[in-house]
């Protein structure tokens, strides 16, 4: 297509990660490294072996084979795993590193806010800062003087404009840097994470001006978020990224249910079979949990809050004579260990009479009252009242933001991590 | 506008955008100076204390002690803080250029601009403070009763002077440094070191022919000759149109290859910060 703004061809970029080296390279390591390779380097002339190199490095393609298209106007957005390259594919974009293969064209003006408030000092006052913020996102000072009163206002720190902002509280901080960077009028906006630090209004103010610099003004937006509600709101179409590749690209729901069903090595139940360290008889034993959309009754790799979702245990039986008296139940705890919930059938008074043919016993939950985040599973199992299998945290998954509440609002994760329905009364 | 990214590029538009980012530029300098003298009691004024200290040291030891004289009927101390000034103004800059990537180390992993705004800017900040120090010279000046030559106009030209070697140098060292932060322990010593190699005790004149080319390839001798012949009115010889010339010569080529090794570098900045 002709009018293509951002047009990305077999991008790829690999960092080479040495198993020796800290983070920088010292003289002295070179140094080293030269005298030790020099001494490798003779060691295998004498013998004649063919020295492939002499440090051990690793390549890690962090981003490979990319390929993709944005028309003007569009609105983005970009979803993968932590490490599924969503990062280094927005420094791609915005220059600040440069690709090992392949080939970017960009027909406009990028301006790129990976961070809130990127160079604000400390010791400056607010004021100051939104003209050093402003150049830094390269605004000119003209135009950031033309904005200053718009930006001021859309801040609300009016009252706090001469005090250095390391008196700031972090709300009032990360809203004068979003209200800066709210202000830039380049022609592709690409935009990190950025929302999730501030409180949900000030979230849905900067939801709104985002949605206001795509719709209305014809700007391309490219937005990074783990919240799957505001990539539903803003964004008409989504890039799906996992482990480096395009895993799908299409319009937003397509995308997000996509990015859902991301089968991943390491969120697999399977290994629940190998693990060793568990207890009880071993009448029955667990050995793969899988995870479905109650709606659609398909597979799913991570859970979006509010969705209607089951577990599904699967076990072996030892041996094939008639169990009586089954009790299921599943500890829910977070990623620190701390008990959250138990799903227990003695509870729920679900009899388990027989388990003759079954394979595997499905744990439903409507509206999934988790917050994002990551839990943990402990399965346990009864059988004549005895403890036939117990595996502590044998399964861990994901949660997504989701429209919990069907509002549309979020809380954010800092306010803990369950979410009851509720109302209010005068 | 259109940009295209591809590995190996040298981009055609770099230093275009170095002109679009200048107000980048001052801003980094000014944040640097404002930020610079913050939470002290007397701010500004260190920019003056400093090389003031440091001449009357200077002053003490080794005119009243040691009893080195000028030579000419300049005074002694105007003498010293006639090369006092643009010495600091070299190792402050060399100082915090060298440091500057890696204070800005945020910058340059969040935001895209050429990288080649950040020493400059550290540079400038540095700048700023030996423009003020120049006050100083001008008390000392009427405390002394002392009528500088007429040379003095050609001041500006060699600010500039200073100015590019102090750059060109503080240029290569930032891109080292990235890399290498070895750097961060050999600058120290290069500036202490280099305070001794450098006329700012004494004056040109006393170092013997034989020792004088070698002598001359310290880039700082070339420009403190300059500051020396403007100010305190030391005679224009052969010896001081080499060292300048020399001193020239080096500015120069640190400058073009300090440019060219940091284009180089700049790009993977970010992956090794």
């Amino acid at each position: 297509m002709g009018n293509a703004i951002i047009k990305v061809n077999d991008l790829g970029k690999s960092y080479l990660i040495g198993h020796e080296t800290q983070g920088y390279i010292a003289l002295r390591d070179v140094v080293a490294n030269k005298t030790k390779g020099f001494a490798k380097r003779l060691q295998h002339a004498f013998s004649g072996k063919q020295l492939m190199g002499t440090q051990e490095v690793e390549e890690f393609w962090a981003l490979k084979n990319v390929s993709f298209e944005i028309q003007q106007g569009e609105a983005v957005g970009i979803i993968g795993r932590n490490g599924a390259g969503k990062s280094t594919l927005l420094k791609l974009l915005s220059r600040i590193t440069e690709p090992t293969k392949g080939r970017i064209e960009l027909n406009g003006r990028v301006a790129s806010l990976l961070e809130v408030g990127t160079g604000f000092h400390p010791e400056l006052t607010g004021r100051e800062n939104i003209f050093l913020n402003g150049a830094i996102l390269g605004m000119s000072r003209a135009e950031i003087k033309s904005k200053f009163d718009e930006i001021v206002d859309f801040s609300g720190v009016e009252k706090f404009l001469d005090t250095p902002v390391k008196h700031y509280s972090s709300g009032m901080y990360v809203r004068l840097a979003f209200a800066v960077a709210a202000h830039l009028e380049p022609e592709i906006l690409v935009v990190d994470e950025v929302l999730a630090v501030g409180d949900a209004e000030f979230q849905k103010k900067c939801l709104g001006k985002m949605n206001d610099v795509s719709k209305k003004d014809g700007r391309t937006v490219l937005f990074v978020s783990h919240n799957m509600s505001a990539i539903q709101n803003l964004c008409t179409k989504a890039i799906v990224l996992s482990n480096g590749e395009i895993f799908n690209i299409g319009t937003t729901t397509e995308a997000i249910s996509s990015y859902l069903s991301i089968n991943d090595q390491k969120n697999s139940g399977a290994t629940i079979k190998n693990r060793i360290d568990r207890k009880g008889n071993g009448a029955i034993r667990f050995t793969n949990v899988k995870m479905f959309d109650a709606d659609t009754q398909t597979e799913v790799t991570i859970l979006l809050s509010g969705q209607n979702i089951f577990f599904r245990l699967y076990f072996d039986k030892q041996d094939k004579k008639e169990l009586n008296s089954f009790l299921c139940a599943v500890g829910l705890s977070n990623q620190l260990g701390d008990i959250l919930a138990n799903l227990n059938s003695n509870i729920t008074g679900h009899k388990f009479d027989s388990l003759n043919d079954a394979a595997f016993i499905d744990v439903c939950i409507n509206t999934l009252p988790l917050n994002n985040g990551i839990y943990r599973l402990t399965l346990f199992s009864m059988v004549n009242e005895e403890i036939a299998d117990w595996v502590e945290n044998a399964f861990e998954f994901s949660v997504e933001q989701g429209d919990f509440f069907g509002t549309g609002k979020l809380f954010d994760r800092s306010f803990g991590p369950l979410l009851i329905k509720h109302t209010f009364r005068m | 506008m259109q940009l295209i990214i591809e590995p190996g590029r040298t981009e055609k538009n770099y230093w275009k955008d170095l002109w679009r980012y200048r107000e980048l530029f001052y801003i980094l300098a000014w944040r640097d100076v404002k930020v610079r003298y913050k939470q002290t009691v007397i701010g500004i004024l260190w920019s003056v204390i400093r090389p003031l200290l440091a001449m009357l040291v200077f002053t003490i030891v080794f005119h009243k002690i040691a009893g080195l004289q000028s030579g000419t009927a300049t005074p002694y101390a105007i003498l010293v803080y006639t090369a006092m000034l643009p010495w600091q103004f070299f190792s402050t800059a060399l100082t915090e250029s060298s440091n500057s990537l890696i204070g800005n180390s945020n910058l340059i992993s969040k935001v895209y601009f050429p990288r080649l705004i950040i020493p400059a800017s550290a540079v400038m900040a540095s700048f700023v403070d030996f423009l003020i120090s120049f006050v100083i010279l001008f008390a000392l000046m009427i405390y002394y009763h002392y009528m500088p030559p007429l040379q003095i106009l050609l001041l500006p030209v060699f600010l500039v002077f200073v100015f590019v070697t102090s750059f060109s140098l503080g240029l290569y060292l930032t891109a080292v440094n990235v890399k290498y932060r070895d750097f961060r322990y050999i600058i120290p010593f290069i500036v202490q070191f280099g305070l001794f190699i450098s006329p700012v005790g004494f004056s040109s004149n006393v170092i013997p022919e034989k020792w004088r080319l070698l002598y001359d390839l310290n880039p700082m001798v070339g420009v403190i000759d300059s500051f020396r012949w403007c100010i305190c009115g030391e005679p224009f010889t052969k010896h001081i149109l080499i060292s300048i010339s020399i001193s020239l010569a080096i500015t120069f080529v640190t400058l073009i290859f300090g440019i060219y090794y940091f284009r180089r570098t700049e790009k993977t900045f970010a992956d090794i910060i």
